[in-house]
């Protein structure tokens, strides 16, 4: 080869990655502006050039500190960082560190180091990427893939818009939205920027107008030894103020940095979690409904969760944020991003829709997934959806005990439904989490408050309050998941299954009923609400199965767990977890107890809590939660016009009529009844 | 010199360099990027890494005079010789860094001077080598 193939070559080269990119209706990612941090020259001098044949845009710059100073001045100005891991002045991962806490871009480390130790640190440091040094030009084609994830995860609403089933299709939607959004991307970062700026100014008057603190390094190592010497869960603003000892310093100033910095570690333990948000986006209809809903979703959740900023009616997609985040601990990573755009109270049909498609999608079971999303489409009311909602729920949580109880039904019918939860128990519990965390929304206050006080029998509670015509579903909801609860412990049983699963009868009822209703004037909604229903009756053997198995549950289970106990608070149902507080896993206990608090709308968080990074969830979690109940229960008041005493005698007369019957009033001949072991 | 035959000849150098194991692919990255907006984009780059090298290795030197040396310090200088030598696929160069950085882990001192004659001696070379072969194929396509 001579010099003359070389520039052949070397011409051929960027041409291509121009055709290709002429190809795309959108330029992006040319422009990706790109911000590389080397001490090292000629490292520096060649990433800008490979960078720039990659049509992004170049700042190079030889120092961290330097680095820092630069993305400061101009947050808004930079999509990924780039930068080396040995640099005599900061280390890079301390840059890493940084920039996560304060501007949350992705950043990519590269080194020559290669080591396992090295490469690991990176990612847990929270680097979207390593590269190992020297860089070729091929990963670095590539790097847009990280802002685009990164944008995916805060810009929901772009998902939303593109609805279709198909992944590929969809990923391909997705892809173009984002490119669309690096054209809004000022704006909103803007947007978030002036949330955080109105933090920042809540602050400032609290604290009298004080200075703005810059948390340098050396204030944040400072900090970062404080809450390690305190614990992150024992870590109060006051204990660290007191331990970093700097003047000046507020406390106000230390809470928010707390909480910065919480989100930070969240975003860690979320490494994973980027991803396929993506390819699974909801096939959710594109609904007139949906507008408002994807506004919240665009949000980034993390920051106002932590500001506090946020309109009550995301607070619930909050949530469902906060909840993934928490079950994200135990291992899931996949659906729970998605799940943060299913809670809004302004579109529950959608939210549903997408709710019960998600688990789907990631299972690839295109059965369940039309048979579920057919309901919302069919919905009409909202409390309508809300109930089927709940009957969703229940169903989940009824899967969820058919799944861990026992993997394999006997009846086909069950076996479709719970099909998810075998091939994948903890999507099915992410699906779990998701809706309970909904539940609240959907409770009348009535329940609420007969729920309470009520002891041991929780299961009772929620038959008491059936009876009562509350509503029903919710409370039918409350009480499959006490049964679920009290089946992990083996001290409970007997107690509460038999009680329990006659209000889960009765709601399925119930919500069989309504759907039938609206179905009158949607189509597809039959079978899915059948199923549900069969489900629940499903649930009814089961639950009596599950007392023989007793404790003998797998981590998937726990996770559920976190989902049971956060409805529970709102249901009725603190016995429950109070009781599984000794028995469960301490992760299930801290998360039942600060539920608990949140429920009674204290919400004082986790004081006392073992697992550490749990604990930074939970405290958020019940923040959240505790702000949401108001609005739920404003919504909630719906709820008790909608169903009569009537309706409820009627529902209880026809259960004892038997299931065939209603399954034929409804037409479901194609799924037999008498498989089920009701 | 015959056009023709001199561009021959720059290309059996170049083949001899990788063939004789002086540099790697990382040297063709080089090549690749280097365009009509910057048609010297091999050559600076190399000139930009012996220039900053330079600064490396009399720091190694200088380390390595300490009795005992701080091998933290060596190994934590030769690793960014080493980055530097293989973004520009200075292969015969990097394998004796890589050979440094063990004796500097195992505290062998003795080594890590042995081993860095032979880096320098390495550096040398290639520097003369890259030298001529730029000076040639300047000759050649100009």
């Amino acid at each position: 080869m001579n010099l003359v193939s070389q520039t052949a070559k070397s011409m051929s080269m960027p041409n291509s990655s121009v055709s290709w990119k002429s190809g795309e209706p959108d330029p992006f990612p040319a422009g990706l502006r790109v911000l590389v941090v080397d001490d090292d020259p000629t490292c520096l001098m060649i990433l800008e050039k490979m960078l720039l044949n990659c049509l992004y845009e170049v700042t190079k710059c030889n120092r961290a500190e330097m680095a820092l100073s630069l993305l400061r001045e101009n947050k808004n100005g930079y999509d990924i960082v780039i930068s080396d891991v040995h640099m005599p002045d900061m280390d890079g991962f301390k840059l890493l560190e940084h920039i996560g806490l304060e501007m949350d871009l992705p950043v990519i480390m590269m080194s020559a180091d290669d080591g396992k130790s090295v490469v690991m640190k990176g990612v847990t440091h929270g680097a979207c990427d390593y590269l190992i040094k020297p860089v070729r030009i091929e990963a670095l084609k590539n790097i847009w893939q990280h802002v685009v994830r990164k944008r995916k995860h805060e810009w929901k609403d772009i998902e939303q818009s593109g609805s279709i089933e198909d992944g590929e299709q969809q990923q391909k939607q997705t892809d173009d939205a984002d490119f669309s959004s690096s054209a809004n991307e000022g704006s909103w970062r803007k947007r978030r920027k002036d949330e955080e700026d109105q933090v920042e100014d809540r602050d400032d008057t609290s604290a009298l107008k004080k200075p703005r603190v810059v948390w340098s390094v050396e204030l944040h190592q400072q900090f970062v030894a404080a809450v390690n010497q305190l614990g992150i869960d024992k870590a109060v603003p006051k204990k660290i103020l007191e331990l970093m000892n700097v003047p000046g310093l507020t406390r106000e100033n230390v809470a928010s940095h707390l909480q910065k910095y919480r989100l930070y570690l969240r975003r860690l333990s979320g490494v994973s979690q980027h991803q396929s948000g993506l390819n699974n986006s909801f096939g959710g209809p594109p609904d007139a409904t949906f507008g408002s809903v994807s506004s919240f979703n665009g949000l980034d959740l993390q920051a106002l969760a932590a500001t506090g900023q946020i309109p009550a009616q995301s607070l619930a997609t909050l949530q469902a944020a906060a909840l993934g985040r928490s079950t994200t601990k135990s291992g899931i990573s996949v659906p729970l991003m998605d799940q943060r755009n299913l809670f809004s109270f302004e579109g529950p049909k959608l939210r549903f829709g997408e709710g019960s498609q998600q688990p789907q999608q990631s299972n690839n079971n295109n059965k369940q997934i039309n048979l579920l999303h057919g309901i919302p489409t069919t919905m009409e009311p909202k409390q309508l959806a809300n109930l089927h909602q709940s009957a969703q729920q229940s169903f989940r949580g009824m899967n969820m005990q058919v799944n861990n109880a026992h993997g394999n039904q006997s009846s086909s019918l069950l076996v479709q439904m719970s099909q998810p939860p075998q091939s994948r128990p903890q999507i099915l519990n992410d699906t779990n989490v998701n809706h309970l965390s909904r539940l609240p929304s959907s409770l009348p206050q009535p329940t609420l408050s007969g729920g309470m006080p009520s002891s041991a029998a929780l299961a009772r509670n929620g038959m008491v309050d059936n009876a009562r015509g509350a509503v029903y579903n919710s409370v039918s909801q409350a009480s499959s998941m006490v049964d679920f609860s009290i089946t992990q412990n083996t001290d409970l049983p007997g107690n509460s299954f038999p009680l329990a699963n006659n209000p889960s009868a009765i709601t399925s009822k119930g919500v069989l009923r309504e759907e039938v209703n609206s179905e009158m004037k949607g189509s597809r909604g039959f079978a899915p609400s059948y199923d549900i229903f069969s489900d629940l009756h499903q649930h009814k053997s089961q639950d009596w199965e599950l007392q023989n198995v007793g404790l003998a549950f797998n981590a998937s289970q726990h996770s559920n767990m976190q989902g049971c106990l956060d409805v529970q608070p709102s249901v009725l149902v603190h016995q429950g977890f109070s009781s599984n507080q000794n028995s469960l896993q301490n992760r299930n206990t801290s998360v039942g107890k600060v539920m608990f608090s949140a429920g009674e709308e204290s919400g004082h968080g986790n004081a006392h809590n073992i697992d550490q990074q749990l604990n930074t969830f939970v405290a958020d979690n019940s923040l959240i939660k505790a702000e949401s109940l108001p609005e739920a229960s404003c919504q909630n008041m719906l709820f008790p016009e909608q169903f009569t005493q009537e309706d409820l005698m009627s529902i209880l007369l026809k259960q004892q009529e038997g299931l065939g019957q209603v399954a034929n009033e409804f037409g479901f001949d194609g799924y037999p009844l008498d498989d089920l072991p009701v | 010199m015959d056009r023709n035959q001199l561009q021959r000849q720059v290309a059996y150098m170049r083949k001899s360099l990788f063939d004789q194991g002086y540099l790697d692919e990382q040297f063709i990255q080089l090549e690749d990027l280097q365009d009509d907006a910057n048609p010297n984009f091999v050559e600076e780059i190399v000139s930009l890494f012996y220039s900053d090298s330079a600064r490396l290795i009399r720091n190694i030197d200088q380390g390595l005079e300490n009795n005992p040396p701080d091998f933290d310090r060596l190994d934590d200088y030769m690793h960014q010789y080493k980055g530097s030598c293989s973004s520009i696929g200075a292969k015969k160069v990097k394998s004796e860094c890589t050979q440094f950085r063990e004796y500097c882990r195992a505290g062998n001192a003795e080594g890590c001077m042995r081993t860095f004659q032979q880096v320098k001696q390495e550096h040398t070379t290639l520097r003369r080598k890259l030298e001529t072969y730029f000076q040639m194929a300047r000759q050649a396509y100009t």
